[in-house]
């Protein structure tokens, strides 16, 4: 799957501005992602890719709609050196998985990537390199092995 | 070993007698807020779990960040969320004011545990609560069980201390602590911040500088409470305070009275300078309100700088007031119709054009600067628009000025 590669600090302005959220509409968020900040990504992205990111991705505002444009745009995992903690949680409780890895500076962009969602293992299949992503805190794993947050609320007992 | 605020009223609200850094707990809310541009998708959030909320009197809704709506797009949210608040029965909607300031204004207590779906739900920490920022199905969640999960965070001690020189302010302060520490110099921890500086300062600027702990990537930002802060919240709440053998992970000194005028250049919040090394890039637009600027204290500020003066021909100055409560206090005091004389546009309390959906969105090639906390590309319109943030003192002399300027020369 194609790697589309970000710097540092990509704030939830770039990933959806605020102009074209107002909406919920999840189809016409996948088609707005990263719309100004680099326009041929909605268009050219596939089902698979994947994001491969800096330090602090997500910064900035609440709003779902960033992960949830991401996901909708057809992204299967982003990897990021660390996330802002709100894009974070939102991520996680939509079910958009997410990959902590110190070493992506060694992907480029439109390197071919597969990840193993069960081991965390990058396979960089341009470079022919392996990478292993940092396993996320056990509490997350259980929200994200039921597929987000209101799965696991059910499954817990909690509503 | 000592505990620290933030860990004291987390433990609280999880009924621990003690926790540490790194534990995950579940802790009990006190208040659920979520805001016209986030509580759609959370109502959605809600919908699919497929219950009640879990205390109608402890839900909060605003509209402040595009109301009255500019579009069709906008009252269509707008109404999907008001036949929730309908159905739901909750009392406690609102349509005037900025989300933290009607929060601070009307339901925080010291001690409280606030989630709120909007990144600088960290305001409310300037009260003496835990006060967070959560996405729209984190706020589903808290709607309908009265709980949340959280990591307790580590935390950074700011020790500020000194008065800050004549036409320098609280955004200053934070401002030059965010270019010290960076984007993610915080990243989830907690921001305490304490020492004379804090303690004299009034509860408007504490809410000023933990406002912007979200921009250092902070979980929340949090000052002790006392009884300036009871005094202006009108309600007691439970006064938490960090012992004296709590643990922090970093502590920075800072001296106030070595700070002068900052500005957030473009397109970063921590690409902080000092305003001298800006002085005379040319503004189009000078907008003063906000949660983090657009208090009774900010629009004073700015009064003093522009009455009896007419602010420059190729300005557009906003003025918008946080809450019904400021605007009404304001006019009052005779500021606003200053204000008005001078050239601004006051608009209706709320976000106004900080998000960039109306009220006063910027062209390419234009520049603005304001007293908010955000100055992203695309944030306030075209991603080739430029925004500086600064003290309501730099932004009031600059409209004047039509270009950025030191506020030193005119308070």
């Amino acid at each position: 799957m194609r790697a589309w590669k970000f710097g540092n600090d990509v704030n939830t302005d770039l990933i959806t501005p605020g102009r074209y959220t107002i909406t919920t509409d999840k189809t016409k968020l996948g088609k707005i992602a990263f719309i100004e900040h680099r326009p041929e990504f909605a268009r050219e992205v596939k089902a698979g890719d994947i994001i491969v990111a800096g330090e602090n991705f997500g910064c900035g505002s609440s709003r779902e709609h960033a992960p949830v444009a991401i996901k909708a745009a057809g992204v299967s995992a982003v990897l990021a050196k660390s996330f802002a903690r709100i894009f974070f949680r939102n991520a996680i409780n939509i079910g958009l998985p997410l990959f902590v890895c110190e070493e992506v500076d060694r992907i480029d962009d439109g390197d071919l990537v597969e990840i193993n969602f069960e081991t965390g293992q990058i396979r960089d299949k341009t470079k022919d390199m392996v990478l292993k992503a940092k396993p996320l805190p056990k509490f997350i794993q259980k929200i994200v092995e039921k597929g987000g947050l209101v799965n696991f609320l059910r499954s817990e007992g909690y509503v | 070993m000592g505990l620290t605020i933030t860990e004291k009223i987390l433990a609280n609200a999880s009924r621990k007698s003690e926790v540490a850094s790194g534990d995950v707990v579940i802790a009990d809310v006190d208040i659920v807020m979520a805001h016209d541009s986030t509580a759609p998708l959370a109502v959605e959030g809600l919908y699919k779990i497929g219950k009640k909320v879990f205390d109608p009197d402890k839900i909060v809704i605003v509209f402040d960040h595009f109301f009255p709506p500019p579009s069709v797009d906008a009252a269509r949210l707008h109404q999907k969320v008001r036949n929730f608040v309908t159905e739901q029965k909750i009392p406690n909607f609102f349509t005037d004011g900025v989300c933290h300031q009607i929060l601070v204004e009307k339901f925080v207590s010291p001690g409280n545990v606030i989630v709120g779906a909007d990144s600088h739900t960290c305001t409310e920490g300037a009260v003496g609560a835990f006060s967070t920022g959560l996405g729209s199905t984190d706020i589903a969640g808290a709607m309908a069980t009265g709980k949340c999960w959280f990591k307790i965070p580590e935390s950074l001690k700011f020790n500020l201390s000194g008065s800050p020189e004549k036409g320098v302010y609280a955004k200053d302060v934070i401002l030059n602590i965010i270019g010290q520490v960076g984007a993610d110099g915080a990243l989830y921890k907690a921001a305490e911040f304490t020492g004379d500086y804090v303690k004299n300062a009034s509860v408007s600027s504490r809410l000023t500088l933990c406002n912007m702990a979200v921009e250092m990537g902070a979980k929340n930002g949090i000052i002790e409470a006392d009884e300036k802060t009871r005094n202006f919240l009108g309600r007691e709440g439970k006064i938490f305070e960090s012992d004296k053998d709590a643990v922090y992970e970093d502590e920075y000194e800072i001296q106030v009275e070595t700070i002068g005028p900052q500005v957030a250049c473009p397109p970063t919040v921590d690409n902080v300078k000092p305003v001298t090394s800006v002085e005379g890039e040319k503004i189009d637009q000078a907008y003063i309100g906000t949660c983090t600027n657009g208090r009774s204290e900010d629009i004073e500020i700015a009064t003093k700088i522009l009455k009896g003066k007419r602010i420059a021909e190729n300005v557009r100055l906003l003025v918008i007031p946080a809450s019904t409560k400021i605007y009404l206090d304001t006019f009052g005091k005779g500021y606003l119709q200053e204000i008005i004389k001078s050239g601004g546009i006051i608009c209706n309390p709320g976000c106004g054009p900080c998000v960039g959906r109306h009220e006063g969105v910027l062209a390419e090639g234009e520049t603005c600067i304001s007293t908010q906390n955000r100055n992203f590309s695309g944030r306030m319109g075209h991603p080739k628009a430029e925004i500086y943030l600064a003290s309501p003192a730099t932004v009031a002399a600059s409209a004047l000025a039509g270009e950025i300027v030191d506020p030193r020369g005119y308070v």
